[in-house]
């Protein structure tokens, strides 16, 4: 009989299956899994260390380049906790601009996070439509704040700029589309056995474990707890709006998929509610004119807009002292920042609460027990994107 | 255009009103040194000989339930003689939709206990801690630095270390 040994599989860092330059150290007992340890920091650009030498303005452009398919939500968490520290207020118009281009970012990141999932599994097709409804909520993004990925588009007080006239209507027309495509990905994946079989019963946390493991998100949702700061904490206008919140007890990577479906689906609905109530009105607080930049077009023909722009820009904003730490519920769980202000223009210190390194976390209790195809299954089922893990 | 900076349950402006400090006042073996409101969010300070406690206190009492580890980071004062680190725990309960902040002041290689046993998600945070500021957390399994290679000289988030790094790639 022959002697049972372990063997260990070096993954990645560079493979298809890992999402980015993630590398899994996994032993395995044949074709089972009795280990998985990530290796992280392949991306690690010190975007923390490197605020700390930035002004607050200048720190925006790298929270878009830490999880760089929801630079939408990571703006947002990010300018929440500036304009805690300032302590200015948002105009009505801007806090609804603001959460329909979050809402669409969480459609932009869970539609790659599924079509990447089903890919890893076989289903290249699915990937591929996935990839063309995302062409829609990119070309919404190209036209309002001109960047399709890196949106950058958010200032303290509000926005960079209002929607364009026919935004609405762009929008809408989007949204009559969209659910008819999450309905044609149900057809091809819901029931289908393959989908099923690579799905059911893979990478199980339970919601103890989930809880111990501080998971959040679609992640946490999918094993049953019942979270979303959206409507638990409502930040911007989601106060406004009526949130369900799927949640599936089965705790296993197709419950995950299924959080991330109806998610969508509810997107849908919140952005059909966002662009019957948006308000008329300013798009930035001009009131608050000590942190807030003057309009554009005025600093090209008024002296003052000049010199208050360039003073804004050349001096920075300084806050007062003090530290606050603000979360959103970003497409893949908590992403918070925890900024420390010493009074100077610059931060002191600014932590960011990555939500995939919390999630990724946890692959060393979902992994073991699972076969070694399994696992691209279940890093697809965490939905990760390395930028935001090793910022 | 009002806007109320406290998202979460608490509304209180007096720290002392928190649920949370109030529980840790009332228990003899966790002493609080300072409690701090900003916008809203409350911190308080224990020692670390205390933080373990304090915090399974926050963890196991069913009035207060915090049982979502949201962070563990550090910040370094390099001027604070004999406190020159924070860490700083973020806690959430999910039953009472509440948030604490604990800081726990530390001097330069002084150990804290490491919160594994209490979250399996202090793992990687406490690893990033080491890694970045050098902080040894004891009782830690497998502390090992994270995101930067093993062989790597200095803690990168620690206030002397330089920004462009100390060699040219």
């Amino acid at each position: 009989m022959a002697k049972q040994e372990i063997m260990t599989l070096n993954v990645g860092p560079h493979h298809p299956s890992t999402h980015g330059v993630l590398r899994l150290i996994v032993e395995l007992d044949g074709e089972r899994v009795v280990s998985i340890t990530p290796d992280i920091g392949y991306l690690h650009r010190g975007i923390e260390k490197l605020s700390e030498s930035k002004k607050f303005l200048q720190v925006l452009p790298l929270t878009d380049r830490m999880d760089y398919m929801s630079s939408g939500t990571n703006n947002l968490a990010y300018i929440l906790a500036v304009e805690k520290l300032l302590g200015i207020e948002v105009p009505p118009r801007a806090r609804f601009i603001r959460t329909i281009m979050a809402e669409i970012t969480r459609i932009n990141s869970h539609l790659l996070g599924i079509g990447s999932a089903a890919g890893d599994c076989g289903a290249v097709s699915m990937l591929l439509y996935s990839l063309r409804e995302r062409e829609g909520c990119l070309d919404l993004f190209d036209e309002t704040t001109g960047g399709r990925m890196m949106l950058t588009y958010y200032r303290p007080g509000g926005v960079a700029n209002d929607l364009l006239p026919g935004f609405e209507n762009r929008l809408k027309a989007f949204l009559d589309k969209f659910p008819k495509k999450l309905d044609e990905y149900d057809t091809l994946l819901k029931n289908n056995r393959i989908w099923l079989k690579r799905q059911v019963g893979i990478g199980y946390i339970s919601r103890e474990d989930a809880l111990s493991y501080g998971l959040t998100g679609p992640t946490a949702r999918g094993s049953g707890i019942d979270r979303d700061i959206r409507r638990d904490e409502p930040y911007e206008a989601y106060d406004e709006v009526e949130i369900n919140v799927p949640v599936y007890t089965d705790c296993d990577a197709y419950s995950r998929w299924r959080v991330r479906m109806d998610e969508m689906r509810e997107s849908v609905n919140i952005l059909r509610q966002l662009i019957a109530k948006i308000p008329d009105g300013p798009y930035i607080n001009h009131e608050a004119a000590k942190y807030v930049l003057p309009e554009k077009p005025r600093v090209k023909d008024s002296m003052e807009a000049l010199i208050h722009h360039f003073k804004l820009v050349v001096e920075g904003l300084a806050p007062p002292r003090g530290e606050v730490y603000s979360s959103i519920e970003g497409p893949k769980g908590e992403i918070g920042f925890y900024i420390v202000s010493d009074g100077t223009p610059h931060p002191y210190r600014m932590r960011v609460r990555p939500s995939c390194f919390v999630n990724l976390q946890a692959i060393q209790k979902m992994g073991p027990g699972n076969m070694m195809a399994d696992v691209p299954a279940i890093i697809g089922s965490i939905d990760i994107v390395l930028g935001e893990i090793d910022r | 255009m009002t806007v109320n900076w406290n998202r979460q349950n608490f509304s209180g402006e007096d720290p002392e009103q928190h649920p949370a400090v109030a529980a840790l006042r009332r228990n003899p073996g966790t002493p609080v040194k300072e409690v701090a409101i900003f916008r809203g969010e409350v911190s308080a300070v224990i020692s670390p000989e205390h933080s373990t406690e304090a915090l399974t206190l926050l963890r196991d009492d069913p009035a207060l339930a915090f049982d979502l580890l949201v962070d563990v980071t550090a910040v370094h004062w390099p001027e604070r003689e004999g406190a020159e680190f924070d860490v700083v725990y973020q806690l959430y309960s999910h039953g009472s939709r509440m948030r604490i902040k604990v800081k726990v002041p530390l001097a330069d290689g002084q150990e804290i206990r490491s919160v594994v046993p209490l979250w399996a998600t202090a793992g990687w945070l406490e690893r990033e801690v080491y890694d970045m500021f050098g902080i040894p957390f004891a009782g830690h399994p497998d502390q090992r630095r994270i995101v930067n290679p093993p062989n790597f000289e200095g803690h990168p988030l620690r206030k002397e270390f330089p920004v462009q790094g100390r060699v040219r790639w």
